[in-house]
This record gives structure tokens, sequence and C-alpha cells, in this order.
């Protein structure tokens, strides 16, 4: 297996609060990784290090390498927006821009780079559109303000925007935590699907989701990654005490 | 514990609501009251020749138009002096600027500047503008007087806006590859425009019946044109008010309610066009 993301020994900040402890892990190419652990364990703190999200809190610091098809993304020479290009991130609340139309929320990516032709603008629109599995509900009404739309179909409209500037990765922190059952379904369905082309972070707190919907998981404790595995391996056999007791719902 | 029991838990909100609501009246009532004397002693001095004739003899007949006009002059000067100045140092402030001894001190300074008095700032401009850079006392060094007195208050109250804006609309700027600056102007500045102009229109119309920081550096005693450049000296209104009200005896009291009046109704016009701004930027920029 291709491995497309390469952590070695990293390490994260905040002022003095040691949040990510000497992490070392490999993620294979268009899997999907879930991140499991307790609140506060550090999940989005590891993987806003993925897109160099991470930087841009003031007192955040880091240190260690991330490597992306084999190229450090924490050397000096290396631009965070590219990385941010390549990496695209869907956040746990859907959060499309509130100002904007569904169809200019999809762009918004785009536009923000450079994009300006209306009809690449709309081809990339309808495609991204129907990667997430909204553009039967929305194409009657592209003009429509992105809120106007319910919970679930925001949160696919924010994927939809991230698939628009065409990542490779694309990263989840907990994308259904707001959302009903249907909803967490399509997504989950979504999900399944995407990993035919883009490699998937998933931060989840539900361990049945992390069991439907990913390949490999991998157990973060304290700031510490205990357990990372093949996902059937982990949720049948786990190796370590402490990931099994989490699993099992004995703390958490 | 009895006392409780006595009264119901819907009796006592009532009392708590009407106690509130008496004191909002009871703050409300002098500014009522000033209005209205304003209102009753100076509408019958208002006419067509009152806002658009020039002052004659001795400003005890004819218009306040120059005096309308000056201030109008000194509103768009300063604003168009302080508010591209104060805004971007705003989004410097509170977009880019690391946390250091440095952004302290400015932050420090720009707190104490707002409340320094006005007429520490009128003699700041006069040494400033009117006689070390030699512009006299005019337009020019009027409106950046007010500009300079403005800006604290523009620059607060815009980073006050910025930060409403909440950070996970700066974060998924940045995670769809923009730039730092793409992310501000697209996805963080339409949220806090309304706040921004509301706050500089209220500095503004502030400014505007403000009489210290122009007594030095542009109102004239008795002007009976308009101004022919900015660096003209100008009638102003506030201070046109205090002449009228304090330096000349015999002008009948209708032209001195009167100037108050307009002076008012501009005042409250400016702040009428922030809550309209406000409220259709409300509607279209919620989240
Ligand atoms: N901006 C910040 N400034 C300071 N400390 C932070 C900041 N963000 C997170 N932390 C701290 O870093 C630690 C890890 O946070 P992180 O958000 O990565 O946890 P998490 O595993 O994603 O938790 P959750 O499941 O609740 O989302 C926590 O102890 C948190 O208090
Ligand atoms: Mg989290």
């Amino acid at each position: 297996m291709n491995e497309q993301v390469n952590v070695i020994d990293l390490n994260a900040y905040f002022g003095h609060i040691h949040v990510l402890k000497g992490i070392n892990i490999a993620i294979e190419q268009k899997q999907v990784t879930a991140i499991i652990g307790p609140s506060g364990c550090g999940k989005s703190t590891f993987i806003r290090c993925i897109n160099r999200l991470h930087e841009v809190v003031p007192s955040a610091r880091l240190s260690g390498e991330v490597f992306l098809d084999g190229k450090n993304i924490y050397a000096p020479d290396v631009d965070p927006i590219e990385i941010r290009h390549r990496v695209g991130m869907v956040f746990q609340r859907p959060n499309p821009f509130p100002v904007l139309s569904i169809y200019d929320n999809v762009a918004a990516g785009l536009k923000l780079n450079g994009v300006r032709k209306r009809g690449q603008l709309d081809g990339i629109v309808e495609e991204s559109l129907k990667m997430a599995a909204l553009w039967d509900e929305v194409k009657d009404k592209l003009g429509a303000s992105g809120v106007s739309l319910s919970g679930g179909q925001q949160q696919r409209l924010c994927i939809a925007r991230a698939l628009a500037v065409k990542p490779e990765i694309i990263l989840f922190d907990e994308p259904c935590s707001a959302l009903d059952p249907i909803s967490t379904g399509k997504i989950e369905e979504l999900i399944f699907r995407l990993k035919q082309d883009y490699t998937i972070i998933i931060v989840t707190h539900n361990m049945q989701q992390a069991a439907r919907v990913s390949d490999r998981a991998a157990f973060f404790l304290l700031g510490e990654l205990i357990e990372f595995d093949r996902t059937e391996m982990m949720f049948e056999a786990p190796a370590d005490k402490r990931t099994e007791d989490y699993i099992t719902g004995r703390f958490g | 514990m009895r006392w409780n029991n006595l009264i119901s838990v819907a009796a006592k909100e009532k009392i708590a609501f009407g106690a509130l609501f008496f004191i909002t009246l009871f703050i409300l009532a002098p500014v009522v009251v000033v209005l209205w004397i304003i209102f009753k002693n100076g509408i019958s001095a208002i006419n067509w020749e009152f806002l658009t004739a020039m002052p004659k003899e001795g400003m005890r007949a004819g218009g306040i138009f120059p005096a309308i006009v000056g201030t109008l002059y000194l509103v768009v000067g300063a604003t168009v002096c302080s508010l591209p100045l104060g805004i971007l140092a705003a989004i410097y402030l509170s977009e880019y600027a690391k946390e250091n001894a440095l952004t302290r001190l400015i932050n420090l300074a720009i707190v104490n500047l707002s409340g320094v008095p006005s007429v520490v700032y009128g003699l700041f401009g006069f040494s400033l503008f009117v006689v070390f850079l030699k512009f006299g006392a005019s337009i020019v060094a009027g409106s950046l007087t007010l500009a300079i007195m403005n800006l604290p208050v523009i620059i607060t109250s815009t980073r006050e806006s910025l930060k409403a804006v909440p950070d996970y609309f700066r974060e998924v700027g940045l995670s769809l590859g923009a730039s730092r600056w793409q992310t501000v102007r697209h996805a963080v500045l339409p949220f806090a425009l309304p706040g921004i102009l509301t706050g500089t229109i209220l500095s503004i119309a502030r400014a505007a019946g403000e009489t210290a920081p122009i007594l030095f550096t542009v109102a004239a005693f008795y002007i009976p044109h308009l101004p022919h450049s900015v660096f003209d000296q100008a009638m102003a209104l506030p201070y046109h008010l205090y002449i009228i009200a304090t330096q000349i005896p015999n002008i009948p009291n209708s032209y001195r309610y009167g100037t108050a009046l307009v002076l008012i109704l501009m005042v409250l016009l400016m702040n009428l066009v922030a809550i309209i701004i406000r409220s259709k930027f409300r509607r279209k920029y919620k989240w």
C-alpha cells in the first residue's frame, strides 16, 4: 500500500501546553483513517497539523515532520497555501459562508484562488455538488443562500466546497456531530464513495461510525497515539488495554 | 422565606419589569425634555431662508447656510481622512499583528487616546496643522484634527466588529487555500462591515457636534460667503451656535434654538443612516 501521509515524531503545543506527544503514523492513500479518543486528547490538533492550520493559532507551536507524498510540508520552502490546496478540510459545525449563495459557496475556494471564468466555475460547481450528493436537491436553487439549507445539506455543501478546490486528501473533524441519524448516514455513504478518489482522515466520537466508515483507526489518549491498526483488528482485538476500555465505553 | 412564598413568581417578575421600565423612563426623560425645548423654541426660526441664506446684520438675521456647509465639509473631510486609515489599522492590529510588547503599547495608546478631551485634540491640531505644517486655520486643518480625534474610536469599534466574527470563518478561508488577506477580505470583512459602519458613523456624528477641536483650527467667527478652497477658514454649526448664544446680544432666541435644532437634526440624520445600514446588513449578513 501507498503511504501518502507520513508523520514523524510530531509534537504540538499551545503555549506551554504539550498537546501532541511524539506522534508517528503513516496514512495510506485512498483509505479512510479514523481518529478516535476522548475529548481534549488532541484529535483536532493532529489533523490540523496535516493542513498546516495549527500554526494559525497565535500561541501554537510544533516540531517534527509531516511528509506528504515524500515531501516534508514543514520544510522552509513550502508554501502553506499550496498544502491547503492539496489537503481540504470539513469542520465540525456545518459552516457555509452565510452571505453567499449555494453556488458561490461551492465556488468560494476557486474564486479565492483566482478562478473567475464562468464556464469553468459552472462545471466544477456542478461536479462538486454531484460528488457531494447534493446536486439533485439544490440544482434548481443554486442562487439561494447557503444557510437556507438543512444542517445535513449544509454539511454536504461544505464537503462540495472542499472538493471544488480538488484536494488529494480530505480531513473531516467530527463532520456528523451536529447532524441527525439520516443526515449522518448520507455523509457516511458519501465518505465511502469519496475514498475511491481521495485519502480521508476523519475524527469521530462515534465508535459505530468509525467501525462503519474506516479502514484503519488510530486511538489517541492524552496527546499520545496509543494504537493504530486495521479497524476490524482494533475493534475485535485491541492490543492495548486502554484502547479496549475506550472502545467498550469504560471511559471517555 | 415567608415573603418569597407570599408573592408569586409572576408577580415578582411584573414588579421587576415595572421598576426597570421606570428607570428607563427616568433616563430618557431629560433627553426628551431637552429635545422638546429646542424643538419648541427653534422650529419657528426654520424656513427656507434660514437654511439657505447668508447671515446678515451681524448674524442677527438672514440664515446659517455657510455654517451648515462648513460642517458638512468638515464631516466629509474628517471621514475621508480617518475611515480608510482607521479601518486598515484595525485590520492590521486584529488580523495580522502578533501579540508582543509593541502591539500592547499601541493598544494602550489607542485606549488612552479615546479618553483624551476634545480640546486637547484642538490644541494638538492647532500646533501640528495650523502652525507647524502652515496650513493656517483652514478646512484641511479642521478636518485632519477631527479625523485624528475619530481614529481611536474607529479603530476600537472596527476591532470589536472584527473580533465578533467567529474564528472558524477565518479557518474556512485558510483551509480552502486562500491567503490571509483574501480570507480577511472575503470571509471576515463582509461580516464585520455593519458594525464597522455603525461605529464609524456614530463617531463622525459626534465629531460634527464638537466645538473644541475646530475652535483653533478652522472655525471662523463670521464669513458671509462660502469657502473657496479647502485652505479657507469656514463657519461651522457648533461654533456658530456658541457665538450667537454667548457673544452677540439681541439675537432673537428662535435663531439660537433654530441653529441648535439644525445641528441636532444633522446628527440625528447621521445616526439614522447608521441604523438603517446596520439593519440592512444584519438581514443580509447574519450567521
Ligand atoms: N486555541 C487553543 N488554545 C489553547 N489550547 C487549546 C486550543 N485549542 C485546543 N487547545 C487544547 O489542546 C488540547 C487538545 O485539543 P483538541 O481540540 O485537539 O482536542 P480534541 O481531541 O479534538 O477534542 P474534542 O474531541 O473535544 O474535539 C485540549 O486540551 C485543548 O484544551
Ligand atoms: Mg476536536
